[in-house]
């Protein structure tokens, strides 16, 4: 446990002694203020909830998650410290584990930087801010969802802008899965993956969440989800190694 | 391997590595009790550094076996890397930490706190002689400092056995003098194996000489018996001799 904390300081400390964290926060604030407050019609439509925020939400972390999570491990192989963390007294699933904790925390530092929007729904009326907590939980978990793919990405290879295209490509299929789009198309051609597809999607689990609804269901799935994607990050260390 | 008994800190039994096809370390064993300093030589793509990786337990060995302190360094890899200090190839460290930071991190993984942490950490800087850097960036610093982070960083928890890949590459002629002086005062109570490309330093700091070449072990010996071996008297002589593929010869052995 306290290698685990050891490794994810270390780690956390690293984006902030980089740029990473700067430019991180800065474009997912203010893409977030001008997809909420200026292309939605958040002030026209008369409701104090925050629901075009969450609305956009998960599209961001799909842009911008894999970008956290495209060094984690890729830039370890391609400096060669990995050679160094993994021939300290760790294991590997200390290693994976430390690393996926400081990634999430660092998504969850930004997200707590949104709190000006929750602020300006209070000031302009009497939303629910139950389900703004909900909605918040919904989306760190969506962000560690993105963050256990890219870093699975992250470890199958040194290049991280190969690692960040492969985390975008693989998280948007797990987000465009329940999409009006693909499950009618499925439905009509093969309609025993319809339901699967739906039931896969980390959308369809998250607008639970925005709705207010926290169910034992949708806490399931997000961890197998993340626990799945930290499992194939593990093999991939292992294959990479032993090649 | 029985001969050496006990003390051995360090075991390799019939060490093998393939990758693919191609057979990187063959059959390697030796083992090296306390106050060994082993010098690991031979040729670029001998098999050095992958026979490193295997006792540090960052590759699993092909067939063979390793033991650090009598811990497998596979079966029991957590307790042979503590007893262990590894000086990766190329000093690989966080070129956006300082010294400080980067030792500071190394002990909390090894398990130190507070003060005792701060103690290590101090303690390994001034072995090193990093205190005139500690607050700058790694990767600000010369090739010479940073390949002394990564000793810094193998010394730290003063570990009973240590396996140092080219500790000295880079390093100007009294940075070497000084990792010498260092490696010989360590001596008594440890079991060292450095690799190295520099034959003098053989003569230098190491008991114990072995000369690998497409994976086997080809000599093994005191510096003085090895330099014998020649009508020259010369290490260089020996090596190159031992170590250059005869022409048509080699291969098919």
């Amino acid at each position: 446990m306290r290698t685990i904390f050891a490794i994810a300081r270390r780690e956390l400390a690293g984006y902030f002694t980089t740029p990473v964290a700067v430019v991180f926060t800065v474009i997912f604030l203010a893409l977030q203020g001008v997809l909420t407050f200026n292309l939605s019609d958040f002030f026209n439509r008369d409701q104090a909830d925050l629901v075009p925020f969450f609305t956009y939400l998960p599209w961001v972390f799909l842009l911008l998650v894999p970008a956290v999570a495209m060094r984690l491990w890729a830039e370890e192989r391609k400096l060669g410290t990995i050679e160094l963390l993994l021939t300290l007294p760790v294991t590997q699933a200390e290693a994976v584990l430390g690393k996926y904790v400081a990634a999430w925390a660092f998504c969850a530092i930004a997200l707590v930087l949104t709190f000006p929007f929750v602020l300006t729904v209070n000031y302009l009326g009497h939303p629910d801010n139950g389900v703004i907590a909900t909605g918040y939980t919904g989306a760190l978990l969506v962000a560690g969802s993105f963050l256990a793919v890219g870093s699975a990405m992250s470890a199958l290879t040194k290049n991280q802008v190969i690692a960040f295209v492969l985390g975008v490509a693989v998280c948007f299929l797990f987000a465009a899965s329940s999409f009006p789009l693909v499950t009618d198309f499925l439905s009509q051609e093969v309609p025993a993956l319809a339901e699967i597809a739906r039931r896969f999607s980390v959308i369809a689990h998250y607008q639970n969440f925005v709705r207010g609804v926290v169910s034992l269901d949708g806490l399931l799935y997000y961890a197998s989800f993340i626990g799945f994607w930290l499992f194939v990050n593990a093999v991939a260390l292992d294959q990479w190694k032993a090649a | 391997m029985s001969a050496p008994g006990e003390s051995a800190l360090i075991e390799l039994d019939g060490l093998c590595k393939r990758f693919g096809g191609i057979v990187a370390v063959d059959r390697v064993s030796f083992a090296v009790p306390r106050g060994q300093v082993l010098g690991f030589l031979g040729p670029n793509g001998a098999g050095k550094s992958t026979t490193m990786r295997m006792l540090a337990g960052f590759m699993p060995p092909t067939a063979g076996s390793a033991r650090i302190c009598g811990h497998d360094v596979v079966e029991d890899g957590i307790a042979a890397r503590r007893c262990l200090g590894f000086l990766p190839e190329g000093a690989p460290s966080y070129p956006e930490m300082t010294p400080l930071a980067f030792l500071g991190f190394t002990a909390a993984v090894r398990g130190y706190r507070g003060a005792e942490r701060a103690r290590r950490v101090a303690q390994a800087m001034e072995r090193a002689g990093l205190q005139s850097v500690r607050l700058q960036p790694i990767e600000t610093l010369s090739k010479g400092f940073r390949r002394r982070v990564g000793l810094a960083q193998a010394l730290l928890h003063d570990p009973e056995a240590l396996v140092l890949d080219e500790p000295t590459d880079g390093l100007d002629p009294n940075q070497k003098h000084d990792v010498h002086d260092l490696i010989r005062a360590m001596a008594p109570e440890k079991a060292i194996i450095i690799s190295t490309h520099a034959l003098d330093e053989v003569e230098e700091v190491c008991s114990r000489a072995i000369i690998i070449a497409s994976g086997r072990i080809v000599a093994d010996g005191t510096p003085a018996a090895l330099k014998a071996r020649h009508p020259s008297g010369q290490l260089d002589a020996v090596f190159r001799e031992l170590t250059r593929p005869a022409p048509g010869g080699r291969q098919a052995a």
